[in-house]
């Protein structure tokens, strides 16, 4: 066991501070110390992105950080997205209207992924859709419905 | 799936991680990107106790031209910085093209390009690429610095030539001539996993279109990145037409000596560095034209 470090960041606005073991993952840090359950962890070595978080705007692997390296960044994630309770986010909108999801496992790491993607390309090809997408797995839709999603929420966006 | 206790250091210089690397030796690691290293340590099959995250140590990161027209690019530059940045972009933009190739785009965001270097995993991109462009590595401790090229830094999966008390803090590419061109392709079975077999090439031409300099260099063919310098060779005089490509593939066939994986049977992988070295080949003479 080695000794507690303290750990002060932003997630989705709001700072938290908590003393942690410098092992504990940053995917483990939001769900058991902030209760930020949205965030999804499948296999804990950076291959199925469900628990992608987006780290001062870049999505990254929360699994792949511990969670003292996260002190003094900003984070955000999934329950960020929506403005206000009860409403959803144009891009989480487009994921109801097309069908993008089944079991909702991989869901949220998806959403802060294309987050970011529609940030920096708010026009894209199918393919760059695709691109943006390989690092996050998927096991129900076959991926069609979501690259469907993504390109119906970049519409949405881009028309305001 | 959760590390195993260790011992977390963040310095906030490169000389204060030197001390620490310096005091550990072996049971210490450099934290980078830590996207090989700690899927390892989730695992548990690297169980360092000691971690000196370079994160906080600042100087490391920079990408910029020197005097010489080298590019220079700190050994803690994110992957995803250096696929978007224009001086790397306009000066060798191989870097952007096989960094397309490396894992995936959340997996760069927080990877650096010292980190997967250091790491030497023969499977990875960048190593090859490494290769092909000559760089050299400077690697520092508390006893100096040295410069190591690139072809005697690999010398084996996940081994190099780096003591345990040094740092990859830097990584020098020469410039690229006028009249040459340069390639990254490779073949997988999905976008971002490794390659079953990847090709980078670097052809320079004279005025009259003959090959002045040519390199090969390929991943996942080896233990460790692997250069095709008679490929190389045969090239150079050449026009590089259809049948100069076809022999120098056929010698790529020959140099490469890869391991097989579930995805690919060696014999798969040596027909593959042929077709992939005839088609970067192709692309680099139309990219230096």
């Amino acid at each position: 066991m080695s000794a507690r470090v303290a750990v002060t960041v932003s997630v989705n606005g709001t700072t938290h501070r908590r003393e942690v073991e410098p092992r504990l993952l940053l995917s483990d840090f939001l769900r058991h110390e902030l209760g930020l359950t949205g965030t999804h962890v499948g296999c804990e070595h950076g291959v199925c992105g469900a628990c992608t978080i987006r780290l001062d705007g870049a999505p990254v692997r929360s699994c792949l950080m511990f969670a003292v390296q996260a002190d003094g960044h900003a984070i955000a994630t999934v329950e960020g997205l929506a403005p206000a309770p009860g409403r959803l986010s144009v891009l989480q909108e487009a994921f109801r209207d097309a069908h993008a999801l089944q079991c909702g496992y991989c869901t949220p790491g998806i959403l802060m992924t294309v987050s970011a993607f529609l940030e920096e390309t708010p026009d894209p090809t199918e393919e760059e859709v695709r691109h943006a997408l390989s690092g996050n797995l998927c096991r129900c839709t076959g991926y069609q419905h979501i690259v469907d999603a993504v390109l119906l929420a970049a519409r949405r966006l881009r028309e305001g | 799936m959760k590390p195993a206790p260790f011992e977390w250091h963040a310095p906030d210089s490169v000389e204060a991680a030197l001390a620490l690397k310096a005091a550990h030796g072996d049971d210490a690691r450099f934290l980078a990107g830590g996207q090989s290293l700690v899927p390892a340590m989730n695992f548990r099959i690297a169980q360092p106790a000691v971690l000196v995250d370079l994160n906080r140590a600042p100087g490391l990161g920079t990408i910029a031209q020197d005097a010489e027209g080298a590019l220079r690019i700190g050994a803690m530059a994110r992957n995803a910085r250096i696929e978007r940045d224009a001086t790397a972009r306009g000066s060798h933009p191989i870097l952007a093209e096989a960094l397309h190739e490396v894992a995936h785009p959340q997996i760069r965001n927080r990877g650096t390009l010292g980190g997967n270097l250091a790491h030497a995993d023969p499977a990875s991109e960048m190593p090859a690429v490494m290769l092909a462009l000559g760089a050299r590595f400077l690697l520092r401790s508390l006893r100096g610095a040295r410069e190591v090229p690139a072809e005697e830094f690999f010398l084996g999966p996940l081994a190099t030539a780096l003591g345990p008390d040094e740092m990859l803090a830097e990584i020098r590419l020469p410039p690229l001539p006028p009249r040459t061109g340069t390639a990254f392709l490779e073949v997988a079975r999905r976008r971002g996993d490794y390659a079953m077999m990847g090709v980078a090439a670097v052809v320079t031409l004279d005025a009259d279109g003959r090959c002045t300099h040519a390199r090969i260099a390929c991943c996942s063919a080896g233990p460790t990145p692997m250069a095709a310098p008679l490929a190389a060779a045969a090239l150079e005089g050449s026009r590089l037409e259809e049948a100069d490509i076809a022999g120098a593939a056929a010698l790529v066939r020959q140099e490469v000596d890869p391991m097989g994986s579930v995805h690919a049977s060696p014999a798969y992988q040596r027909h593959l560095a042929g077709v992939v070295a005839a088609r970067a080949l192709r692309l680099a003479k139309a990219r230096a034209a």
